[in-house]
């Protein structure tokens, strides 16, 4: 049966189990959302692009499934690029469905056009422009195992208007063959088996984990691999949650805003188990004098990553769930209760801290937060002092818990995101923690939040600052505050009425909890405007170009 | 140090620019790029001359590599290989100089293509070091231009 470009695109989209997509219809996609009226996928229309790429990346970390969004040609497109950017750095698996201008418009800069695979080329993991109908099927496909396997990452289907018009017979392949693409995911027998002896030998051993573990879903294995050595877990931003966040082997996050003792630990070790994570530079600090005595051994399922930043005397190229299946196997306990005595009084020596005071602090919105949803919400962040607070109070000890814009830093990720989280998960607390820069770069999406009925809580921490530059200004450029200051601000409490959403203020410490507990009673999007100590500062800190056990702010 | 690397890739539009902007955003030097068709019509062969070091070389191997358009990646320079560029020289030319620029170029087997009253295209064929000091010997000449199709390699294998 013939049936329309458009048509088999939703069919083909069905057929890979999508259930909701996020976007922003015009022109250049008509006929799609011409198809969408009366299809039963879900379709969450956003305020702007830019929110639907992020709303799409929020459901996927939640999830783990792939998300989907859609906007038209030109500038819909181009207002997708931050989103899709984002995720791709963070490797999330994202399909980005654009309309384009007629095919034999093309190259003419026609209305509403932009050379979108161009623009989205070192921005995604791949990118299709189709130009026939017959090969739609297939590149849906294609589009959805390169996004979810191997390293996952954006694949962005560029779609002509008349190639959704033209008619074809849906073909769907059973079985994707790509002849370029294979990926590497059971690790070298060999090489493991080095990495064994290694451990097995060591004195002073740290595992440093990424979100490589969480994509992987390789937390229980990795759990079970420290519950037989007893070796010390760090993770990266993007790793908290790999492993339990209140386990006594859990040090925190490491690197720039990391825990002093993370720090101490990866810079005394003599061996580091690298799972998942690629040694980027708020890791690593100086990279000459990052762990200089470690040997390393780096488990990534991208050979790109590998010895890219520092050397690594073993590299095993694979997925880290089946990486530490091999591990766990017959593995050797190292003797390390020396080591683990150091480290403990490390934690004790040098544990996060900010002043306890009657002040209202961010850190204490935090911990209040973290203890009233018993450690149980799904924490979205914005970029900055905001989300590394939320990475130092709040103890994740699930996987997918934490979604944040780790590599590409994006300000304004954290509501939209937290609203994709929130549809994925409706059962769970959803918190976006923000700061009041960040939270006005996608504030139009209480629209989208409200007309939903998505009751997502946002931790609004309001300092008048644009907290972290800021905070380097103070530190590094004599207090010379060169346009951080965004007071006055919108009235957020007013801005969230009038949208229909639900608007708390808070001035006082002593507010804190039961504004807290009242906005998790309203079944609402709610806006929680928190007027704290504007100049707090978040330590310890590296100071860019250090090595990271040259902390400052950290009780040394 | 320079490297030659052969890159097998899926013969359709848009793969040549997933290649080189992978180059120009990874800060890549490209010293030539040459591309065909192969034996295999859906398949197309590049031929790239990088410059860097170790590192980055290794680094410029598994990015092609991560490329999906990307079949095959293949380090030359770890083979034996035989490689060819051909290449187009202007060259100034007077009645004094005519026979001796005829004489070099029959030495060096290239071949005379145009001829006027003041100058003559040379077309050589060889690998780096032939055409490199065909140049040297013309260059007091006079050329007034150099077109080159940049380097194409196979392994002996």
């Amino acid at each position: 049966m013939k049936m329309t470009g458009a048509k088999i695109l939703i069919e083909a989209l069905k057929k890979e189990g999508v259930e909701v997509i996020f976007g922003y219809p015009g022109g250049s996609v008509l006929p799609i959302f011409d198809v969408l009226y009366d299809s039963d996928i879900k379709f969450i229309l956003t305020r702007h692009e830019q929110g639907a790429a992020h709303a799409a990346d929020g459901y996927a970390r939640a999830t783990g499934k792939v998300g989907v969004c859609v906007a038209t040609s030109g500038p819909g497109a181009t207002n997708l690029v931050t989103g899709l950017a984002t995720a791709n750095m963070d490797s999330v698996p994202i399909v980005a469905i654009t309309g384009q201008v007629k095919t034999f418009l093309i190259g003419n800069d026609a209305f509403q056009e932009a050379d979108v695979t161009g623009i989205t080329r070192p921005i995604s993991k791949h990118n299709y422009l189709v130009k026939d109908v017959n090969d739609l099927a297939t590149v849906i496909k294609n589009s959805f195992h390169i996004a979810s396997t191997g390293r996952p990452g954006v694949v962005v289907v560029d779609l002509p208007v008349d190639v959704q018009i033209h008619e074809a017979d849906f073909h769907s392949p059973e079985k994707v063959d790509i002849r370029g693409y294979k990926p590497t995911c059971k690790g070298h027998i060999g090489q493991i088996k080095r990495a064994k002896k290694l451990i097995a030998q060591s004195q002073k051993p740290v595992l440093y984990v990424g979100g490589g573990v969480i994509i992987s879903g390789a937390s229980d294995k990795l759990f079970e691999f420290v519950k037989k050595t007893e070796i010390p877990v760090t993770t990266t931003l993007l790793g908290l949650g790999a492993f339990p966040g209140t386990h006594k082997l859990s040090l925190g996050m490491l690197g720039m805003h990391g825990t002093a003792y993370a720090n101490h630990a990866i810079q005394e070790s003599d061996l580091i188990i690298a799972v998942g994570a690629r040694f980027d530079d708020r890791v690593t600090g100086k990279i000459d004098e990052f762990a200089p005595n470690a040997k390393i051994i780096h488990i990534d399922i991208d050979p790109c990553a590998i010895s890219k930043n520092v050397k690594v005397d073993v590299p095993i190229v694979g997925d880290a769930n089946s990486v530490l299946q091999e591990f766990v196997k017959d593995i050797k306990k190292p003797n390390i209760s020396k080591w683990l005595k150091q480290v403990e009084e490390w934690k004790k020596k040098y544990p996060l801290i900010y002043k306890k005071d009657s002040r209202l602090r961010p850190q204490y919105v935090i911990e209040e937060i973290y203890r009233i949803t018993k450690g149980e919400a799904i924490i979205t962040t914005e970029v900055g002092q905001n989300q590394m607070w939320a990475a130092q109070f709040y103890k994740y000890d699930k996987p997918r818990q934490l979604i944040s814009s780790g590599g590409l830093g994006t300000m304004g990720y954290g509501f939209p995101a937290a609203i994709g989280a929130q549809i994925g998960c409706p059962k769970k607390v959803v918190f976006d923690i923000a700061g009041d820069g960040s939270i006005q770069m996608n504030i139009q999406e209480l629209a989208t939040a409200v007309l939903n009925k998505i009751p997502v809580k946002i931790a609004i921490l309001n300092n008048g600052y644009l907290g972290m530059v800021r905070q380097w200004q103070e530190l590094f450029y004599k207090k010379r505050y060169s346009y951080t200051k965004l007071e006055p601000c919108p009235d957020f409490v007013k801005v969230a009425e009038a949208y229909g959403a639900v608007g708390i203020r808070i001035t006082k410490k002593a507010d804190v909890t039961k504004a807290i507990k009242d906005a998790l009673k309203i079944n609402k999007p709610v806006f929680m405007d928190f007027h704290v100590e504007p100049e707090e500062n978040v330590f310890p800190m590296v100071p860019a170009g250090q090595a990271i056990n040259k902390m400052i702010g950290a009780l040394a | 140090m320079k490297k030659t690397i052969a890159v097998l890739v899926e013969n359709h539009f848009g793969v040549l620019s997933h290649v080189s902007g992978l180059f120009s955003a990874r800060g890549f030097n490209i010293d030539s790029l040459a591309v065909g068709e192969t034996e295999d019509p859906t398949v197309s062969r590049m031929t790239i001359v990088v410059d860097g070091d170790e590192k980055t070389l290794e680094q410029v191997k598994k990015q092609l590599n991560r490329l999906i358009d990307v079949i095959k990646v293949i380090d030359l320079t770890e083979e034996d290989f035989i490689d060819r560029e051909l290449v187009l020289i202007k060259v100034g030319v007077n009645s004094k100089n005519r026979s001796e620029i005829l004489q070099i170029s029959d030495t060096f087997q290239a071949k005379i293509v145009d001829v006027k009253t003041d100058s003559a295209a040379i077309e050589l064929t060889g690998d780096q070091n032939k055409i490199k000091s065909f140049i040297e010997i013309l260059k007091p000449f006079g050329i007034t231009e150099i077109v080159r199709t940049g380097r194409i390699a196979m392994g002996r294998k």
